[in-house]
This record gives C-alpha cells, sequence and structure tokens, in this order.
C-alpha cells in the first residue's frame, strides 16, 4: 500500500492535469487577475471524482487484481457441447444461421435492415483487413485507400461510361487489388512500425488525390447520383428509366421503398457469405499457411524454398480486394461518395475490429464488426462521447481479453495412419 | 561420383573485417562432412554464404555442378537444399502438422482456383503431403504431437521437427547448424542414430556445424577445421584429430 501510494497520487495529479486541458478550462487574464473559466460547481465536482477514482483504483490495483483472479473467467469451450457432437452440429448450426439471415429482413423495420446492411460491409472490411494483419501479421493503416479505390472505380465507371453496379463489382475488386500490389512492392522490406507509418501515408495520398483532382473526381463535392444495383436489369425506383423495367412492374406489385432496401442487404450478405467462402477455403490452402508462416518467421520461410516477395504481395492484393468489392458496394448503397466517407478514423475502426475479433479469427472479427457498427447506433444519445467509449473498450479489452473476443483456433487435421 | 557441393575459394568480407578467407570444401553424396572450428571461426558464416542468405564477396559454390552463389536463399532451397538454424527457427504459433505442410509449400498445388473448388488434383496434392509430413513425424518420433502447437513442444523435440521439417522439403543436402547444441545427452546420442539415418536409409548428404565432438568424430566421415576464417585441415576424423595444427587451435601452443 505503502508503495502504491506515491505512483497513486501521481496519476491523480495527471488526470487532473489532463482532464482540465480536454474539459476545457483555462485560465484567462481578466485585468490584473487570473480567473478560471468553463468550470462551474458541477464540473469541478465531476473532476473531482475522476480525480479521486484513479488515486483509489491505483491505490488499491494490487488487491483489485489479486480479486480478479480470483473471479471466475467465463470458460466459452465449457458451455459448448462435446466436441464429435460439435462437430455434426455445426453445418446445420451454420445453415440455420444463413437461412435466418436471408428471412430476417422481411420481419423487421426498414432501419435495422439498413444498419444490417452496414454492418455487413464493416465484416467484409473487417474479414479483408483480417487477411493482411492478422494473416500475414502486416500492421496495415491505410486499408481504407482500398475501400476507397473500390468505390471511386464503381462511381467513375458508372458516371462517365455507364457500367452497371455487376459489372464492376468485380472491376472494382480487380482494381483495389491492383492498389493493393501496388502498395506492396515498396513495403515489402518493412516490417511493423515502419510498415504502419507507410500505410497510413499510402492511404492519406490516396483520400487527398482524390480530394484535389476536381476534374475528375469531383474534389470535395464528391460523386452523386450513382446507380443503384439492380436484379437482373430490374430497377427499385418508382418509374423506370427509358427502356428498362422495375422491379414492382414486373411483379405487379405495389411499389414499396423498403423492397431497395431488402435488395441491397441481400446483396450484401451474399457478398459477405462469398467473402467468408474464400477466406475460409484460402486459409486451408497452401498461400494461407503461408502467410501465417511468413508472419512468425520471415528466414524460416526462405531457408524452406517458401518466395516472401510473392507471399507477402498476395497478402496484401487479396486483402485490398475485399476491400475493394466493400468499396463498390458502399458506392452503389449511398448513391453518393466522397473523400470525406474516407478518412484514417475509417482505417482505425477497421483496424480496430481485426483486433477486437481476435487476430486471425473469422467468428470474432464478424462478431467485432458487427459490435462496433450497432453499438453506436444503440447508444446514439451518447454521440459525443463515441471515441470515448471506443478507447474504453478497446483498454479493457486489452487488459481481460488480449488475444481478442474469440481468438483463432487452429486448424486440426485428421491424419490417416496405416 | 561426382561431387554434391563444390565450394572453393569462399570469401566473405564485411567492411574491414575478413570472416571467411579462402574456405574450400567438398561434399560428396551419401556422406556425413562436419564443419568444425573455435567459436568466432566463421563456420556459420560459411553456411550463410552456401545457403543463400549472404551473398559471398568472392569464390565460386557449385551445388550438383550449378553455380548457386548468386541465387537468393529461397532459390536455393528449392534446389534441394535445406538448412536448419543455431537457434530453432518453428512457426511457434502453427501446429506440428502444419509447420510440415508450409515446408512442402512448392510440392502442393498453389492454383487459386483449384483450391477454392476443392478439385481432385488439388486434394490428391494435399493428400500426399499429408503422407510425407506423417512419414516424417514417425521417423523422428513426434506423431503424437501431430496437432499440438509447435511452440509448445520441448527444446529436443523442436529440434527433431526442425530436421523433419526440412526433410519433407525432399532436399539431397541438409545443412544443420549446431543440431546438438542444449539437448542432453541422450537426446544427443538419438540426434546421432537420426543422422546416421538420413544417411543410410534416405540417401542425403549431411553438412554439420557442431561443437560436440563425440558427435562429430562419431558420425562424421569427412570433416573441415575453419579457424578464424581460413582454412585450417581437412579430412576423416582421425586425420584430423592427429592434426598438430588442430590440435594447437583447439589446446592452445604448449
Amino acid at each position: 500500500m505503502q508503495r502504491a501510494l506515491f505512483p497513486a497520487l501521481f496519476s491523480a495529479l495527471v488526470t487532473f492535469l489532463l482532464t482540465c486541458l480536454v474539459i476545457g478550462v483555462k485560465l484567462e487574464q481578466d485585468g490584473p487577475e487570473l480567473t478560471v473559466v468553463n468550470a462551474d460547481a458541477a464540473t469541478w465536482g465531476w473532476i473531482a471524482f475522476a480525480v479521486v477514482a484513479v488515486f483509489l483504483v491505483q491505490l488499491f490495483h494490487q488487491p483489485l487484481s489479486a480479486l480478479k483472479q480470483r473471479l471466475p473467467t467465463p470458460h466459452i469451450s465449457a458451455l459448448l457441447p462435446r466436441e464429435q457432437l460439435r462437430s455434426r452440429l455445426t453445418p446445420w448450426l451454420i445453415a440455420l444461421v444463413v437461412l435466418g439471415l436471408f428471412i430476417w429482413p422481411f420481419m423487421v423495420s426498414r432501419g435495422s435492415v439498413d444498419l444490417a446492411t452496414l454492418a455487413l460491409i464493416y465484416v467484409m472490411l473487417g474479414l479483408g483487413l483480417n487477411i493482411v494483419v492478422g494473416f500475414a501479421g502486416l500492421l496495415d493503416l491505410g486499408y481504407v485507400a482500398f475501400y476507397a479505390v473500390g468505390a471511386y472505380t464503381y462511381a467513375l465507371l458508372s458516371e462517365y461510361y455507364g457500367l452497371s453496379f455487376w459489372a464492376c463489382l468485380p472491376i472494382a475488386g480487380l482494381m483495389a487489388a491492383t492498389f493493393g500490389c501496388i502498395l506492396g512492392f515498396p513495403v515489402l522490406r518493412l516490417r511493423g512500425d515502419y510498415l504502419a507509418i507507410v500505410t497510413l501515408g499510402f492511404g492519406e495520398i490516396i483520400r487527398i488525390l482524390l480530394n484535389n483532382w476536381t476534374d475528375v473526381t469531383g474534389g470535395p463535392n464528391g460523386i452523386s447520383g450513382i446507380e443503384k444495383p439492380t436484379l437482373f436489369g430490374l430497377e427499385f425506383s418508382r418509374r423506370a428509366a427509358e427502356g428498362s423495367q422495375t422491379f414492382h412492374e414486373f411483379f405487379g406489385i405495389d411499389y414499396d421503398s423498403s423492397h431497395r432496401v431488402v435488395f441491397l442487404y441481400l446483396v450484401a450478405l451474399l457478398l459477405v457469405l462469398f467473402t467468408i467462402y474464400v477466406i475460409n477455403r484460402v486459409q486451408r490452402m497452401p498461400i494461407g499457411r503461408a502467410w501465417e508462416a511468413l508472419r512468425e518467421d520471415e528466414i524460416a520461410c526462405r531457408s524452406l524454398g517458401l518466395n516472401p516477395t510473392v507471399i507477402k504481395l498476395s497478402a496484401f492484393t487479396m486483402g485490398a480486394s475485399f476491400a475493394g468489392f466493400a468499396g463498390c458496394f458502399f458506392a452503389a448503397r449511398q448513391g453518393f461518395i466522397s473523400p470525406e466517407s474516407f478518412t484514417f478514423i475509417e482505417s482505425a475502426i477497421i483496424l480496430a475490429i481485426v483486433v477486437l475479433g481476435g487476430m486471425g479469427s473469422q467468428l470474432g472479427v464478424i462478431l467485432a464488426a458487427i459490435a462496433m457498427t450497432i453499438l453506436p447506433e444503440l447508444a446514439r444519445e451518447f454521440q459525443e462521447y463515441r471515441m470515448l467509449m471506443f478507447g474504453g473498450v478497446m483498454v479493457l479489452m486489452m487488459l481481460w481479453r488480449p488475444q481478442g473476443l474469440l481468438p483463432m483456433k487452429r486448424p486440426q487435421l485428421e491424419l490417416k495412419t496405416s | 561420383m561426382t561431387n554434391l557441393l563444390e565450394v572453393s575459394g569462399l570469401m566473405m568480407r564485411f567492411g574491414g573485417l575478413l570472416a571467411v578467407d579462402n574456405v574450400s570444401l567438398t561434399v560428396k553424396p551419401h556422406q556425413v562432412h562436419s564443419i568444425i572450428g573455435p567459436n568466432g571461426a566463421g563456420k556459420t558464416t560459411v553456411f550463410n554464404c552456401i545457403s543463400g542468405f549472404y551473398r559471398p564477396s568472392g569464390g565460386q559454390i557449385l551445388f550438383r555442378d550449378q553455380p548457386i552463389e548468386r541465387l537468393t536463399g529461397h532459390r536455393i532451397s528449392r534446389l534441394g537444399l535445406v538448412r536448419t538454424f543455431q537457434h530453432v527457427r518453428l512457426f511457434n504459433s502453427m501446429t506440428v502438422l502444419e509447420n510440415l505442410l508450409v515446408a512442402q509449400h512448392r510440392h502442393l498445388n498453389t492454383n487459386y482456383f483449384a483450391g477454392l473448388l476443392n478439385t481432385p488434383r488439388y486434394r490428391k496434392r494435399h493428400t500426399e503431403a499429408m503422407a510425407q509430413a506423417v512419414f516424417w513425424l514417425e521417423q523422428v518420433g513426434l506423431l503424437a504431437f501431430a496437432n499440438r502447437e509447435a511452440g509448445y513442444l520441448s527444446y529436443g523435440q523442436q529440434r527433431r521437427l526442425e530436421i523433419a521439417r526440412c526433410m519433407v522439403t525432399r532436399p539431397s543436402l541438409l545443412m544443420l547448424d549446431e543440431p546438438a547444441a542444449g539437448l542432453n545427452p541422450k537426446e544427443t546420442s538419438e540426434l546421432d542414430q537420426l543422422i546416421l539415418q538420413l544417411r543410410d536409409k534416405h540417401d542425403i548428404s549431411v553438412l554439420l556445424i557442431e561443437h560436440d565432438m563425440g558427435l562429430v568424430m562419431g558420425i562424421s566421415d569427412h570433416i573441415t577445421v575453419i579457424n578464424q576464417g581460413a582454412p585450417l585441415a581437412d579430412g576423416t576424423p582421425l586425420e584430423v584429430r592427429e592434426n598438430p595444427d588442430v590440435i594447437k587451435a583447439y589446446l592452445g601452443e604448449s
């Protein structure tokens, strides 16, 4: 306790100073005297509360952590049914969940479906970044650049050449993949912090380019009126453009604007299912294992005949292509994009999703993506504190489950021995 | 019989330091060839030059009559010349079996679409790789640990896994950098047996750096002694043991 006293006092002091700064308490010259502004009695009360709280937590840190140790940690694995039963149940469970996801939008409100669509976009982004960060261990802080490339590819092709969403989807993926490859080349030799800084710079370059290339991208005004996806040429609008037909006319039903929302949700769901399938396969393929091996030990990889250049580039390329798909869909859903949608904070959120979910774990990343999009919506009243909550959740996670929500499990391969 | 590996006049200079000075050695097929020398003699540097982790400043390295001194590490390894490291370098968070599958990357079907669609040809290659992995796990006695993460193995097991991981790449020359370092006497004698087995049963040549003289003298067919970067002696264990220069280098002048 004695030993904890000094650090506790120090922490309290730091808390006091930082809180005052953050809240905006400042000294102002009022004639010959200095007065404190921006602080009424209630604010002082809260500051005092925060200082005392920090002081006490620091002071009783050791007994607290001892208590924490004694608390039973939840064992998720113990709650699940046994291995054999589980492996038999899993396919059915997955089928049930997928079926539920397809039926669900027809029963709930338009707002929820729209939110779910947004969550699905983040799932796709999280899964894509998971390839680069989780599997290959390459810290990428500029992932949003590929998202932007995908979005602008569709927006520009649609605006200038009138290409449809479905034609642009693969093009956007390819385009983003190309950019991934371009980014990959200069950073081949970099690792860790250095890599993070270069990718961060790359993300900013793309955003600033989009912002300033006004002739083509419209600059900060962005591009609006981007065409929505169609169902085999059937539009989801009230009136069809010339030479085409709308969905409700074709099926002879009344026009309902929620049709489009549900349709977009279903498209996003299909894209996510495709992403999950591909990544699931890739993880078990030689290239997926090579990514992980490269993360573990690059020199050993070389000594075993694996070409690190090709493997790193493929990770960047593949990760980027999923961001491209997501970007293309995002542009189609919003109908309007501007560089503002692709700021660094987006990269940070996607990275947070990967870290919270557990590096390399697919299910974890999916859950984290859903949580990260839905929680801020549920807590709308606390909008201003969103970043604060964000930070708080991150700190807590790092303390309690540094490996993420659901850490990756090694695939167990069955041996056939004679 | 032609030579498997022929190193002649190998030089390696780091700035002003001449770490390897005119070293030559010849490894014949079906042989255990050891490189010994005091600490800091430049043995590992020779290894790094041969395996392509350093680019030698001079000299020639022929592997099966093909010059390899300009090739990068992964290309050399693909030719069938695979090495281990002084410190164990496993993929620790991957399972034992995955370690062995990664090593067979080149032998697997790496076509994206074949893998995505799980085609019969892809599956066939995978099954073959698994069989190869199981075979070598049996050889080094690690079959029971196949699905355990490599980082959780004991040190001796990690050493053996490293050798197995090299062997699944189907090399013709295996280079071991101090494989017995940190092993207890029992594990060392097991290693001894394993190396002899590689030579006799699997027709592999082994190039060995080792400080354990018992091991070296017991299993080597040929020994090269290096001292301060320069070759000191070369010959059979018996010749080397009686060479006065070698005794002087190891025990000091009397």
